[in-house]
């Protein structure tokens, strides 16, 4: 019963923010929130089943899940690789001396911000998030200050382009405003570190264009997961399956 | 049970749902996660959420988030071809600096072109913009508001301009992106025209950092936003509140009810917190801040 008074009042208040807004005559209206209303008891006995995002992890890889919880599943995971290498980059000996201490004030703020997106997603999935991932960084030098920097690059601006195509996917107005959030602070980032290697590539859209960027309209990167998830492969050892993702 | 039975039901009241959401097949993979993923008291909420998706935005949103984007826009471009046409007596440095006015001014512009084609493809004609419609000393038309200097040979407070310029497009963006949530193609070309203006925003904060004035005692401007702090000190308090009407809200900590300071036991401090994240504005925040910019 509880769970009926909980979805009842749920209703009552999702239904009162679509209705400030939509279109619906009255008189649909009327029929409609009847409906809804009506919806929630079915809700309530219903025997909905399916398996758990991350039971077939064995077979067909961590499965990131389907609809807005796979979307932020598929940004958590992201994260995780993100917040990785700087915590690495940071903890080799050579951070100190590769990097001036204007850059090192960066690179480490850089890898907290990192460390907070992840551990965001973490918490707001709750039991629905994805496992830890297993990284590869057997391709990065983390002692050399250019491998770092061109890795730093490669994992913003693909960040950049996640996050701008994954927006539309996404169904929670709430959840895209949390993903542009990100989403800027990841454009921060990228910018800093093509300057860092280049001054003034902070927007290279032309370079950016295998990644989805047209710079006659002014536009960054943008690419869907499947694309994003094939960039970010090699880094990644833990399978992972986003055959449940929304493609709309 | 059935949620086929619901979508059934409101296809009874309006015939046309399908054509509002994606498709019959797409709404039940919208819903196939439910079961699966959520707990069976957030289903009146996710069909919640995905009705107001299907009913909440409407094409009228679409067409006025993208002319307030049309002005800001104008008011960007018209900005950086003013510093660029300016550059002999301005005082930005001929190199990098200017190369990096010069790149910018190419993407507002840009920005100005886009977004006037697809208003023109929604069958909306935009208003004029030109030169003469903005002031940018903020003074409304007078030239003599709180940021005349910035063409006067004074790189430190143009530079000041152009960051708050930057990071308020930023917020502006993302404020009005979840009215756009029903037109996928124009969610994700704001989204794109967004990240861009968080680059120009990152790389004019280094070169304010770099050039260190107009900074704040004790502050670190870095390429990203710390707490509500602008960065700027002009050296007038009428002028710093005006900058700050850009910045208050940045501080937030706290994200979906989730707090980030030492989120998960990691030694996240609320500096760095406030940073992680970047805070929209609303439509009338963003015209407040915007309109001593305008002529009229």
């Amino acid at each position: 019963m509880d769970i009926l008074k909980r979805s009842e009042k749920q209703d009552e208040h999702s239904l009162l923010s679509d209705l400030s807004q939509q279109e619906l005559s009255r008189r649909k209206f009327l029929r409609f929130s009847g409906l809804v209303g009506a919806s929630a008891v079915v809700v309530g006995g219903a025997g909905l089943t399916g398996c758990k995002k991350d039971d077939d992890s064995s077979s067909n890889g961590t499965n990131l899940g389907s609809g807005d919880v796979g979307i932020l599943n598929y940004a958590y995971a992201l994260e995780q690789l993100e917040a990785a290498f700087y915590t690495q980059v940071v903890a080799n000996g050579s951070f100190t001396t590769n990097f001036s201490a204007l850059e090192q004030e960066y690179i480490k703020d850089v890898r907290d911000h990192e460390i907070a997106h992840r551990e965001f997603f973490k918490a707001a999935l709750g039991s629905n998030a994805i496992q830890a991932l297993e990284v590869d960084f057997s391709s990065i030098d983390f002692s050399n200050r250019s491998s770092v920097l061109t890795t730093a690059k490669t994992f913003e601006d693909l960040g950049v382009a996640a996050y701008n195509g994954a927006g539309k996917l996404l169904v929670s107005t709430d959840y895209l405003t949390i993903a542009g959030k990100i989403v800027s602070v990841e454009a921060r980032h990228a910018a800093l570190f093509r300057d860092l290697l280049s001054n003034g590539s902070f927007a290279d859209l032309t370079s950016l264009q295998p990644l989805g960027a047209d710079n006659a309209k002014g536009l960054d990167a943008a690419l869907n997961p499947p694309d994003v998830l094939a960039a970010a492969s090699s880094y990644i050892k833990t399978k992972i399956n986003a055959s449940n993702l929304p493609t709309s | 049970m059935n949620i086929q039975n619901i979508i059934s039901e409101i296809e009874n009241v309006d015939p046309e749902v399908y054509e509002r959401l994606d498709s019959r097949r797409h709404i039940m993979k919208r819903f196939s996660f439910i079961g699966k993923t959520l707990a069976l008291a957030a289903v009146p909420t996710a069909l919640g959420s995905m009705l107001n998706k299907a009913y909440g935005q409407t094409t009228d949103d679409v067409k006025d988030v993208l002319l307030f984007a049309y002005l800001l826009e104008n008011l960007e471009a018209e900005f950086y071809k003013r510093v660029v046409s300016t550059f002999a007596t301005n005082g930005v440095p001929a190199g990098a600096a200017q190369g990096a006015m010069t790149t910018i001014r190419d993407h507002e512009v840009a920005h100005v072109n886009f977004l006037k084609s697809v208003l023109t493809s929604l069958g909306v004609t935009p208003p004029t913009y030109t030169a003469a419609s903005f002031d940018f000393s903020g003074g409304k038309g007078s030239g003599t508001g709180p940021f005349a200097t910035a063409f006067t040979n004074n790189y430190a407070v143009l530079l000041a301009v152009a960051q708050t310029f930057e990071d308020t497009g930023v917020r502006a963006y993302k404020g009005q992106a979840p009215r756009l949530i029903n037109n996928n193609d124009v969610l994700q070309a704001a989204l794109q025209i967004h990240s861009v203006e968080a680059r120009h925003a990152s790389h004019i904060r280094q070169m304010r950092r770099n050039l260190g004035q107009l900074i704040p005692a004790g502050v670190l401007l870095q390429p990203w936003i710390t707490q509500a702090q602008s960065g700027i000190d002009a050296g007038n308090s009428s002028v710093n509140a005006a900058i700050q009407l850009s910045y208050n809200g940045e501080n937030a900590t706290t994200q979906a009810s989730v707090p980030i300071t030492n989120i998960g036991g990691q030694m996240i401090a609320a500096n760095e917190a406030s940073e992680a994240f970047d805070e929209p504005l609303t439509k009338a925040e963003i015209t407040a801040i915007v309109n001593p910019f305008l002529v009229g």
